[in-house]
């Protein structure tokens, strides 16, 4: 298969667009000091919503607001739903209030998801800076649920302290395996730690891919992930294998309003899942 | 073509290098061993070896009075430890400790330098060899100094 290609089908809303639906939470789990993760169900009986990694849905705090938040949960089981998000602002800081039992808008799911096809037969390298891995986890999942679909898996992943590290029984799982180079590090280390202490794009230089023959997925900070294509690209995956998602503000989710227009595409209907070559000259727009 | 030339041409840090040149590098070198937790050097002492990392995990610290040591970065198999031996005074400028158990290749650096200034093509390869490690670390640091996982991102 061209590794350039992009998954051809995605999983779209199944209802109304615009309309979300009632889902209920049925556990939240803290996952570091400002970062938790929301487990939902659909009110009235199992509905589920299939989706692909890397789409996100557009999730309502009744009376207060709406937010898109990425997938975070294993797209091979239909339930519960997950997904994982920071408190920065005024809806976010009202979902992480949220208890098991209350209701929560739900809509999509939305946007581009991350070409697992293009992947196929390859080397997969899949670079995460904090709170990107939430985008990332459902990839991870797919790729190890078609295990034998893949040649190397390397997880790199970055954060800025240990304690900022979300999702960490998975890490825990993921560095113990063999047939998955997971490593890990962060900025700054505390007392115990003997993991790698650096920036993320450090871990590039020596991760187990043959750079010919990979397809590599990014998610993070804008400028981690800048910084981290240049060293996929110095050590020679070139820019159509290599796929990074892109955050905007969004509001319709469907291309219609405008707010996430990225040059000629929209954000939350072309990507939020793009490839690097079609967005690298963007990525130099500062007002973008 | 000795063991240790052998084993240096196979780094990436002399990757492309001439046989010849390998040779001459391989002549100042010796292979060590650091079990987890011992140091292979601390800030002020004489900076007169640097180590090509073959496998293990070490940690550049920097000591704080009353306060545990702040490890600023770490490296790990494929990567160089210490340019400090390349510009006067040669003086280590922070401590590097084995975190797990580390076989390295280390080099002389008198040996190293004499060898460098009766062969400038040598001199030179070394020289924008380490130059290219500076400039990414500096970069990397760059990057770690702006936080970029904070929430303001």
């Amino acid at each position: 298969m061209d590794p350039t290609i992009e998954s051809p089908a995605r999983p779209q809303p199944a209802t109304e667009p615009m309309l979300p639906d009632p889902w209920r939470v049925e556990r939240v789990h803290a996952e570091t000091a400002d970062t938790f993760s929301l487990e939902l169900t659909p009110v009235g009986g199992p509905r589920p919503l299939a989706f692909s990694p890397g789409q996100f849905n557009m999730l309502y705090v009744f009376g207060v607001g709406e937010v898109p938040i990425s997938i975070s949960g294993n797209p091979e089981i239909e339930s519960p739903l997950v997904h994982t998000t920071r408190i920065v602002g005024t809806v976010t800081r009202a979902m992480g209030k949220l208890k098991a039992g209350d209701l929560l808008g739900v809509r999509g799911p939305y946007g581009s998801g991350w070409p697992v096809d293009a992947a196929k037969g390859r080397d997969v390298v899949i670079v995460a800076g904090g709170l990107g891995l939430a985008p990332l986890r459902p990839l991870i999942h797919h790729l190890l649920a078609h295990r034998a679909d893949y040649r190397e898996i390397a997880l790199l992943y970055g954060t800025r302290t240990p304690q900022d590290r979300i999702f960490r029984a998975d890490l825990r799982r993921w560095t113990a395996r063999r047939d998955l180079q997971a490593q890990v590090t962060v900025d700054r280390a505390v007392s115990g730690w003997t993991g790698h202490v650096g920036v993320v794009t450090k871990l590039v230089a020596h991760a187990p891919f043959d750079p010919s023959n990979t397809v590599a997925f990014v998610c993070g900070p804008e400028v981690m992930m800048r910084f981290t294509l240049q060293e996929l690209q110095r050590r020679g995956v070139p820019p159509e294998r290599s796929h990074l998602s892109l955050e905007r503000n969004m509001k319709c989710a469907i291309g219609f309003c405008g707010h996430c227009q990225y040059g000629s595409m929209f954000v939350c209907k072309d990507g939020p899942v793009f490839r690097y070559d079609r967005v690298r000259s963007l990525m130099k727009v500062r007002e973008l | 073509m000795n063991d240790i030339q052998q084993l240096i041409r196979k780094h990436r840090f002399f990757a492309g290098l001439q046989e010849s040149d390998l040779e001459l590098a391989a002549g100042c070198a010796a292979n060590v061993h650091f079990p987890a937790g011992q140091h292979l050097f601390h800030e002020g002492e004489s900076a007169d070896h640097f180590y090509l990392l073959r496998s293990g995990r070490v940690a550049l610290e920097m000591a704080v009075p009353g306060r545990q040591p702040v490890v600023i970065e770490t490296l790990q198999a494929g990567d160089v430890i210490g340019w400090s031996w390349l510009f006067p005074p040669y003086l280590w400028q922070m401590d590097a400790r084995a975190l797990l158990a580390v076989r390295a290749t280390a080099f002389d650096g008198k040996c190293l330098r004499e060898k460098c200034a009766s062969n400038h093509d040598l001199g030179y390869e070394l020289a924008m060899r380490f130059a290219a490690i500076l400039t990414h670390r500096l970069q990397a640091t760059r990057l770690q100094l702006l936080d970029v996982y904070g929430s303001h991102h």
